[in-house]
C-alpha cells in the first residue's frame, strides 16, 4: 500500500541536514510501529523516499515521504503514533494513501512555495517591498548560476511562477524538482542585486510552504499540492 | 521555541550543527522551578564519539529519574567550534537547556581514554571554569571525574574537585543527598568535598599529600584531614540485573559511532590477561539475567527505532546465557529489519552458524586477537588462545565460506624477543596456508588476511604495571621487523599488515603510569594548543615534547623505567579488591611463563571475593 507523509520541519530542527532527517524518520516509524515494507537481503532498507531535500537553515510546513506498508492503518492512529514519538519541530500532518500506480514524489515535484524574509538587521533599508513589482515585471532576470562544472548566466524569469511581499514578507512560487529547480535564495540575490543592495551571508530566512506536481502539460500547466494527490484512511 | 546557545549564523557556519542543538529523541526535558541539582555529564570528545558511550547513557538515565537532578550532556565542541566560542567569549552549555555548564552543580567528566585529557581542559575553558580546582571558588560547580583513568587519577589530581572511582550506579545517591543537605545548612564546598570524602568510592585529591624520594617516587602518599580514609575502595554493583539500565536511550540525529542499542551482557571479565586492565579493575565477573537483557533489548528497540542491536562486554563468549540470548534474538528481531551485530566470539559450531545466519559470509571477517606472535610469549601475557585453536576455527570457517581474518596484535610486551615478532607473520602465514589446503574449486577465491599490531603499554593495577616501556624507536623497529618478516612469507601477498603510531602511544605511557607531577605538562600541553589529542589530524607530537621540556619532566621516568617490586605507586590507594599481592604473583608467574588458571576452572585468589559476589561465589 503506498503512503505520502506530508511533515512540518520547524525550530532548531532545520539544523539537520537531509540525510539525517532521513535517518530520522527510518527510526520514527519503527518507534510508530509502522508496518513498513523492507527490500530483501542482508541488510534489509525500507521502502522510503524524499520529495525533495531541504538546504541546513530552512524550516518547512511541506516536507513529503513516500513509503510502503504492509498492514494498512487509519490516517488518524498513525498520525497519533508518529505524532507521539516526534521531537519539537518535526510534525506530522498527513497520512494518505496514493493511487497503487503513483509516482514517487521526487520524480513529480514541479514547483514549490517559498516563504523568504531578511533577518533582523539584514534587511535594505527604505522601501524595498515597493521594488518586487518592477523587478518582477523585468523581460528577463539573468543571474550567475553555478554547476559542479563552471558558471553560467541564465535568465531565471521563466521560472519564478509568481511573487509578492507582505509586511516585509517576500512570497513567491518558482519551479522546483529535476527537471527545473530554482533555489529561493537565488531569486533574492537577483532581487537585491536589482535594487543594489549587497546581500550578506545568512541574511534569509526561508521557509518552504507548500510542493506541486504538475498534472497538467508543459505549456498548460495545473499545479496540485502533494498531499492533495492521495487519500484519508478511514 | 527552544532555547539556543549558538546563534543560526554560528550554526550554519559550523560543521555538523546538529552536533550542538539538542532536542534528539529520548532526550529529558525537566522544568526547573521542581529541580535542586543541575548536573552537566561531560564526555570529553566530539558528541558522535560522546553519544556512543553506553556508561553516560547509563548515569543519564539513573540522575534523570531522580526527580529533584536535572542532569544533561555535554560534549567537546569541535575545533571550528572552539575557535568560535573562544574568539566570541561564549560560555559552553549543556545540551538539553542550553545553559552555561558554569551555572549547573556538577560537572561529571567521565575520563575514557588518557588521550582525552587535553580535552578536560578544552571543557573546563571553555565553560569559563578555572582549571585548576584550588583556583575555583564556590560559585562553580564541582568538578567529578569517573571512568577506568580514575585508576589513576593522579596526573589529572589538579583539576578535579573529586574523584568517583568504580560504577557509577552505587555512590551518586548518598553523594547528592549529602550535597542537598550541605546546600540546605548553608555550609561551604570544602564542608561539602569533606563529607563526600568519607563516601565509599569518593576520592578528593586535595584532601591528600604526596612525598617524593630524591630518585623521583613515592615515598608517602597520605591524607591531610581527618575525614579522608587512607585508601579508597572501587565501587561496584552486585546485581548488575536488579539495577539501571536505560530503556529509552537518546537517539542522536547525526550518525553516531554506535548508532544501534547496545546491550551490556555482563561486568568483569574471567580470563585475567596480564596485560589487561580491564579484566583486573572490573573484577569479578557479574553476569546479566537472559530475562532482562531480553526484556531490555525489546523495550530499547520499540523506544529508539534502531535498527541494530549489539552485545556488548569484554568476553562475550564466556556470557554463560550467550546462545539463549543470541537465538532470541535472531528469533524474535531478524524479520523485523533489525540487524544483529556479533560481538568477537571464540570460533566454534555455535559462533559460525549464528554468525552465519546473521552476516554476509562473503563480506564479513574473523577476528582473533592472539596478542602475540609465540605460544611463549602469550603464556607469558596468560592469553589462553593456541595456536591449535586459532588454526582449528579459522579452518573450520573457511570450510564454510569465510575467506576474511582480522588479527591484533601487541608489540613491545615484556620478555619479547625477535623470534616473537617474526611469530606473528609466521601465525599469519599458518592461517593463509590453511586456507589453501581447501581444493581450489572449492575456495571463494583469494584469503585476505590484516594483522594489525598496537603498542603495548604497562597500565596500573595489572600484573604487567612493573613492566618498563618500549621507546618510540624500539616500537618502529619491531614494527619493522614484523613488516620485513611479513615479506617473507610464502603468502605475503594474502596479508596485510599495518601498525599504530608510536608517538601517541608514548604520550599514553606517561599519563597512564603519571604521578601528580605530570600534572603540569598537561597544563603546558594545553596552553601549547593541545586539543583532540587521539584525532590524528589534531594531534601534535611537537607541541607536547615542548610541555615536557618546558616543565621539566623526564618522559623516561614514567615509560622505560624499570619498577622496583616495593616501589610506591601514585594509584596504591585505591583499592580495587585485586590485591597487589597477587598482581606481584602474576608478575613472578608471567617471568616463569606459567599460565594462571581462568575464574570458571579454579579460583587464583585475586582478591575480588571482598565483593561477597559474582563468578566467586558461582559454585
Ligand atoms: S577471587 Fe578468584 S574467582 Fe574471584 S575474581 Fe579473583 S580469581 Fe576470579
Amino acid at each position: 500500500m503506498k503512503i505520502r507523509i506530508k511533515f512540518r520541519k520547524n525550530g532548531v530542527m532545520k539544523f539537520v541536514g537531509h540525510l539525517d532527517v532521513m535517518r530520522y524518520f527510518q527510526k520514527a516509524m519503527r518507534r510508530a510501529d509502522i508496518d513498513i515494507a523492507y527490500s530483501g537481503g542482508y541488510s534489509p532498507h525500507q521502502v522510503m523516499s524524499f520529495a525533495a531535500p531541504l538546504g541546513v537553515g530552512i524550516t518547512s510546513d511541506a516536507e513529503y515521504i513516500d513509503i510502503e506498508i504492509n498492514t494498512p492503518i487509519t490516517t488518524k492512529d498513525a498520525l497519533k503514533q508518529l505524532n507521539d514519538t516526534m521531537v519539537e519541530g518535526m510534525e506530522v500532518v498527513a497520512f494518505k494513501q496514493l493511487p497503487e500506480e503513483s509516482k514517487i514524489a521526487m520524480s513529480i515535484v514541479d514547483a514549490a512555495d517559498y516563504e523568504v524574509c531578511f533577518r533582523e538587521g539584514y534587511a535594505p533599508s527604505g522601501n524595498w517591498e515597493e521594488k518586487i513589482s518592477s523587478f518582477f515585471a523585468q523581460e528577463e532576470i539573468v543571474v550567475w548560476k553555478k554547476t559542479k562544472k563552471s558558471e553560467k548566466e541564465v535568465d531565471i524569469k521563466p521560472l519564478i511562477h509568481t511573487i509578492s511581499t507582505k509586511d516585509g514578507k517576500i512570497s513567491m512560487q518558482i519551479a522546483s524538482g529535476s527537471a527545473n529547480n530554482l533555489k529561493p535564495e537565488l531569486v533574492i540575490e537577483a532581487f537585491a542585486n536589482y535594487i543594489g543592495f549587497d546581500l550578506k551571508e545568512f541574511s534569509l530566512l526561508i521557509h518552504r510552504k507548500e510542493l506541486y506536481a504538475n498534472i497538467g502539460d508543459e505549456n498548460q500547466k495545473e499545479l496540485i499540492s502533494l498531499e492533495n494527490m492521495g487519500e484519508d484512511i478511514e | 521555541m527552544r532555547k539556543q546557545a549558538l546563534t543560526d549564523e554560528i550554526l550554519l557556519s559550523i560543521d555538523k550543527p546538529a552536533r550542538y542543538i539538542g532536542n534528539e529523541v529520548n532526550s529529558v526535558k525537566k522544568d526547573l522551578k521542581d529541580i535542586e541539582i543541575r548536573f552537566a555529564m561531560c564526555f570529553p570528545d566530539v558528541y558522535e564519539i560522546g553519544m556512543s558511550h553506553l556508561g553516560i547513557q547509563i548515569l543519564y538515565d539513573m540522575f534523570n529519574r531522580m526527580e529533584d537532578v536535572y542532569c544533561e550532556r555535554v560534549y567537546s565542541p569541535w575545533v571550528d567550534l572552539d575557535k568560535i566560542m573562544r574568539e566570541k567569549q561564549i560560555p559552553l552549555f549543556a545540551l538539553e537547556s542550553q545553559d552555561p555548564i558554569k551555572e549547573f552543580d556538577f560537572l561529571g567528566i567521565t575520563i575514557q581514554y588518557e588521550m582525552c585529557y587535553t580535552n578536560i581542559l578544552q571543557i573546563l575553558d571553555l565553560g569559563q571554569i578555572p582549571l585548576l580546582a584550588k583556583e575555583r571558588g564556590e560559585e562553580f560547580p564541582i568538578v567529578i571525574g569517573g571512568g577506568p583513568c580514575t585508576y589513576n587519577p593522579e596526573p589529572l589530581a589538579d583539576f578535579f574537585d573529586l574523584f568517583y572511582i568504580g560504577e557509577g550506579e552505587t555512590s551518586y545517591f548518598p553523594l547528592l543527598e549529602a550535597y542537598k543537605e550541605n546546600k540546605k545548612k548553608g555550609g561551604s564546598k570544602l564542608d561539602f568535598l569533606k563529607k563526600a570524602a568519607q563516601i565509599p568510592g569518593i576520592y578528593v585529591p586535595s584532601f591528600y599529600e604526596v612525598d617524593y624520594k630524591e630518585d623521583g617516587t613515592i615515598l608517602e602518599f597520605r591524607p591531610i584531614v581527618e575525614e579522608a580514609p587512607k585508601s579508597v575502595r572501587k565501587e561496584i554493583v552486585m546485581d548488575v540485573t536488579d539495577t539501571y539500565y536505560p530503556r529509552k536511550p537518546v537517539v542522536p540525529f547525526i550518525k553516531a559511532t554506535q548508532d544501534r542499542v547496545v546491550l551490556e551482557i555482563q561486568r568483569g571479565c574471567i580470563r585475567g590477561c596480564r596485560f589487561c586492565q580491564a579484566g583486573m579493575i572490573y573484577r569479578p565477573v557479574r553476569e546479566r539475567s537472559l530475562e532482562m537483557l531480553k526484556q531490555c533489548a525489546y523495550e530499547m528497540l520499540r523506544n529508539t527505532g534502531h535498527e541494530e542491536i549489539s552485545l556488548s562486554s569484554l568476553s562475550s563468549s564466556d556470557y554463560s546465557q550467550l546462545q539463549g540470548l543470541v537465538n532470541f534474538l535472531i528469533e524474535e528481531f531478524k524479520n523485523k529489519g533489525v540487524n544483529i551485530s556479533l560481538p568477537s566470539l571464540r570460533i566454534d559450531e555455535f559462533s559460525l552458524e549464528v554468525m552465519s545466519k546473521v552476516q554476509d559470509v562473503r563480506k564479513s571477517s574473523l577476528t582473533f586477537a592472539p596478542e602475540a606472535g609465540t605460544q611463549r610469549l602469550r603464556d607469558v601475557m596468560n592469553k589462553g588462545l593456541t595456536e591449535e585453536i586459532i588454526i582449528e576455527g579459522a579452518g573450520k570457517a573457511f570450510d564454510s565460506g569465510w575467506n576474511r581474518v582480522k588479527l591484533y596484535f601487541m608489540l613491545g610486551l615484556p620478555t619479547e624477543t625477535k623470534e616473537d615478532m617474526v611469530g606473528i607473520a609466521e601465525l599469519s602465514d599458518k592461517i593463509a596456508r590453511r586456507y589453501y589446503e581447501i581444493p581450489k574449486d572449492q575456495r571463494n577465491g583469494k584469503v585476505q588476511i590484516v594483522a594489525s599490531t598496537s603498542f603495548f603499554v604497562p597500565k596500573p593495577f595489572t600484573p604487567f604495571q612493573w613492566s618498563p616501556m618500549s621507546t618510540k624507536e624500539q616500537f618502529i623497529e619491531k614494527a619493522k621487523i614484523v613488516k620485513e618478516a611479513v615479506k617473507a612469507q610464502l603468502n605475503q601477498k594474502s596479508i596485510k599488515y599495518n601498525w599504530h603510531e608510536a608517538d601517541l602511544t608514548v604520550l599514553e605511557g606517561v599519563l597512564a603510569r603519571g604521578d601528580r607531577k605530570v600534572g603540569k605538562v598537561i597544563l603546558q600541553a594545553y596552553q601549547n594548543g593541545c586539543i583532540y589529542d587521539s584525532w590524528s589530524e589534531t594531534f601534535d607530537y611537537g607541541k607536547w615534547m615542548d610541555a615536557f621540556e618546558s616543565t621539566g619532566v623526564d618522559i623516561d621516568f614514567y615509560t622505560t623505567r624499570e619498577r622496583d617490586l616495593d616501589e610506591v605507586f601514585p594509584w596504591d590507594f585505591i583499592d580495587t579488591g585485586v590485591t597487589k599481592e597477587f598482581l606481584k604473583r602474576e608478575w613472578k608467574n608471567a617471568m616463569d611463563e606459567k599460565v594462571t588458571k581462568n575464574c570458571r576452572m579454579g579460583c587464583s585468589g585475586c582478591g575480588a571475593t571482598i565483593f561477597n559476589g559474582g563468578v566467586c561465589f558461582e559454585n
